[in-house]
């Protein structure tokens, strides 16, 4: 670990170098924590098939590319049929868990997200697929700094769709009746907001991001049945940490985080990575309860 | 009740209770004239590529003794058949399925499922029910270092996987006048027992040339980018740049390595064969250096499939792809079993173990002679280099068809 820390301080360009790259790793991140923010502020669910969303969308790129359309223009087509996806699965399965204990909730999805992994691995094998972007990279400060160009399509789509979804909340009809649910579902329902449709939109809109996502991911990385997991806790400690509310918090959180889990595994080695990441939810926790209590205080 | 007896199913397995309770369970499997084998393998859950692959290769060498007549065991011929439950990718279901192979269906010889996981879980039952177990898909070092009597691999165990990239690298070191002990390695190892086995064999090497081990970092097994380990790479310009991690890390390692445009002279790697890395991310994966059992350029030649490109062809009938080494080391665990019946020429479960412990035989897929842990000590493995798109053996020297480049060119003359 001294060493690592000495050739960052020898070699400062290279604290540059994760820093970015950390950041475009957490730009992916985001989008699947934009989804599980809305999903979970909309609806009170946890969404634990959120990665499993994630992968699927990986593999309708992997395969639309295997059948010859170029990588980059199926990120929409994986998001339509993610939204598909995500329709159905609340028509059959989610809309029965939407007002009930969280604990069901979490069951449901988890069952979900059980059923899609082995469904995957059943109908594409477990197999690891990559899909070429064809797309080269950047070279900077002579070419000390390289930054993959996939990286940075992710970065934008990343901020793309975070500003469309806060516009979308914002201003559109059915956004505002998104926000009014998610406030109070039963005063909605009084004031004549379909909450049925405001759910299923919600959750299929949920599973499109993450389609997309996993378009982006195939693309820089690759895809297999397992992958899931990895994103749904990911999405998960990124909400956490920065609240429901914000899409733009939630934005920084993810991309301080793929930046703290980058360096975390440059200076601790890799196989601390994850650890670092959740320990530090763990103290953010801890923090934030100690935090509240001190407000109770004051309101006994 | 009824409707059990009315499925012919249930009438046969009953009638084969009826048996076994008759003959009692101290008498081999053997129904009339055939042969029963029993297998886990892994047909649901994340090793089921492998496990299709596996029961492939039992599958065409099942076919392939039945077609030459059989096994001629004391002057008779016999029939072979596998029995085979899905064991769902888990060690724990694997010994249990073992457990019910040997009690409930009276077999006695088994055939290894895929991977050293569930392997491990299977090899004490095994043990315990002193029953012969023959593997091809078991590579841990472990399971050689408990005493196991029964059980025995036909592949090369894992620390062996890159052995031979850290050696070629000293050779070709040498022959560039320089010293062995100036080079400089970087690891980076997924955190799994395989890979950490694969991880020894490498260090014991780069030890004994004295060369200096630079990074050492171990994935996390649900790796999903490798930038920082690929920045030390950068920062500290390693000789050599080893990776394991399965088909995931094979495949992280050489696109990563391609985006970020790591300078590295040599790169080499496991699974990139799983991984189709040269098929999927072509240029890419240009000269990196892949570990692999068995290939079947190979000029091995056994008297049941001939040379292993024959193999390979009857293999590619039969299952409408290309025989990967996990089915060729399958199909040659059969063929240990084969060749031990015939030296044995009874089916005594000791007797046959005896055989199988003195094993020197040449099959398509490389020698076979065990040493007295139960593994395979007489075949090398293979390492491929990716030129032009195409897998090229390039170590062991003496059976390569393809010249090592060394050192990889760099990236802007690629």
């Amino acid at each position: 670990m001294v060493d690592n820390l000495l050739l960052l301080f020898n070699a400062p360009i290279l604290s540059a170098q994760l820093l970015v790259d950390g950041i475009l790793i957490g730009a992916i991140f985001a989008l699947a924590a934009y989804g599980m923010a809305l999903v979970w502020g909309v609806m009170d669910i946890i969404n634990i098939a959120q990665g499993e969303f994630v992968m699927l969308g990986g593999y309708v790129t992997f395969f639309l590319a295997a059948a010859g359309v170029h990588p980059l223009y199926t990120v929409p087509v994986a998001a339509a049929a993610l939204y598909l996806l995500g329709w159905a699965l609340y028509r059959t399965v989610v809309f029965r868990v939407v007002d009930k204990d969280m604990f069901i909730s979490i069951l449901a999805t988890f069952g979900i997200s059980i059923f899609l992994q082995q469904l995957a691995n059943q109908l594409f094998q477990a197999d690891v697929r990559t899909a070429e972007s064809g797309l080269g990279s950047f070279f900077l400060a002579d070419g000390l700094i390289v930054v993959s160009q996939i990286k940075v399509v992710s970065f934008i789509c990343a901020l793309i769709l975070g500003a469309t979804l806060f516009l979308f909340l914002k201003r559109s009809r059915l956004g505002q009746a998104i926000r009014a649910t998610a406030q109070n579902a039963r005063a909605a329902r009084i004031m004549g907001v379909n909450t049925d449709r405001v759910f299923s939109t919600t959750f299929a809109l949920n599973a499109a991001i993450c389609g997309a996502a996993g378009s982006l991911v195939v693309m820089t990385w690759l895809v297999h049945p397992y992958l899931g997991l990895a994103y749904t806790l990911r999405a998960f400690m990124i909400v956490t940490v920065a609240g429901l509310g914000n899409m733009a918090s939630v934005l920084l959180a993810s991309l301080g985080l793929g930046a703290v889990e980058n360096f975390a595994g440059f200076l601790l080695g890799t196989e601390y990575q994850a650890a670092f990441v959740f320990s530090l939810l763990v103290a953010i926790l801890v923090w934030r309860n100690a935090l509240l209590s001190r407000q109770r205080k004051y309101l006994k | 009740m009824v409707k059990m007896l009315k499925n012919p199913r249930w009438a046969v397995l009953g009638a084969v209770a009826l048996v076994l309770a008759a003959v009692g369970p101290a008498s081999p499997k053997v129904e009339g004239d055939t042969i029963i084998f029993g297998a886990a393998v892994s047909l649901t859950g994340k090793y089921s590529t492998n496990g299709k692959n596996t029961q492939d290769g039992y599958e065409l060498g099942v076919k392939r003794i039945n077609e030459m007549g059989g096994v001629r065991v004391g002057g008779k011929y016999y029939r072979i058949k596998v029995l085979y439950y899905d064991d769902e990718s888990t060690p724990a279901r694997g010994a249990q399925l073992a457990e019910r192979l040997i009690n409930q269906d009276g077999v006695k010889f088994m055939l290894g499922p895929y991977s050293s996981g569930v392997t491990k879980a299977i090899a004490p039952v095994t043990e315990k029910y002193k029953i012969p177990h023959v593997e091809g898909n078991g590579a841990a070092r472990e399971l050689f270092t408990q005493g196991y009597k029964y059980l025995f691999a036909v592949l090369s165990t894992s620390d062996y996987y890159l052995r031979d990239a850290v050696n070629l690298a000293a050779e070709v070191a040498k022959q560039q006048g320089r010293d062995p002990k100036s080079l400089k390695i970087a690891m980076a190892f997924e955190n799994d027992p395989f890979s950490l086995d694969v991880r020894d064999g490498v260090v014991e090497d780069a030890k004994r040339w004295g060369m200096q081990i630079v990074i050492d970092d171990k994935l996390p097994t649900e790796i999903n980018d490798m930038a920082a380990t690929l920045t030390k790479v950068k920062a500290l310009k390693p000789d050599i740049l080893v990776v394991s991690g399965h088909a995931r890390g094979a495949t992280l390692a050489v696109r990563q390595v391609s985006d970020m445009k790591i300078e590295v002279p040599m790169l080499a790697v496991t699974h990139c064969d799983a991984a189709r890395v040269a098929e999927t991310l072509s240029k890419a994966a240009e000269y990196t250096l892949c570990a692999a059992q068995w290939d079947r350029s190979l000029n091995y030649k056994d008297k049941w499939f001939g040379t292993a490109e024959e193999y390979a062809k009857r293999f590619e009938k039969e299952f409408n792809y290309a025989p990967p080494y996990q089915a060729a080391e399958s199909t040659a665990a059969l063929l240990v079993y084969i060749d031990a019946f015939e030296r044995a020429g009874s089916f005594d479960i000791e007797k046959v173990r005896e055989a199988i412990a003195k094993t020197d035989v040449m099959t398509f897929y490389g020698p076979v002679k065990f040493d007295a842990t139960g593994k395979n000590t007489a075949k090398p493995m293979v390492l491929y280099q990716i030129q032009n798109g195409d897998y090229k053996v390039v170590a062991p020297t003496k059976v390569a068809e393809g010249k090592l480049i060394h050192p990889i060119p760099p990236w802007s003359k690629r």
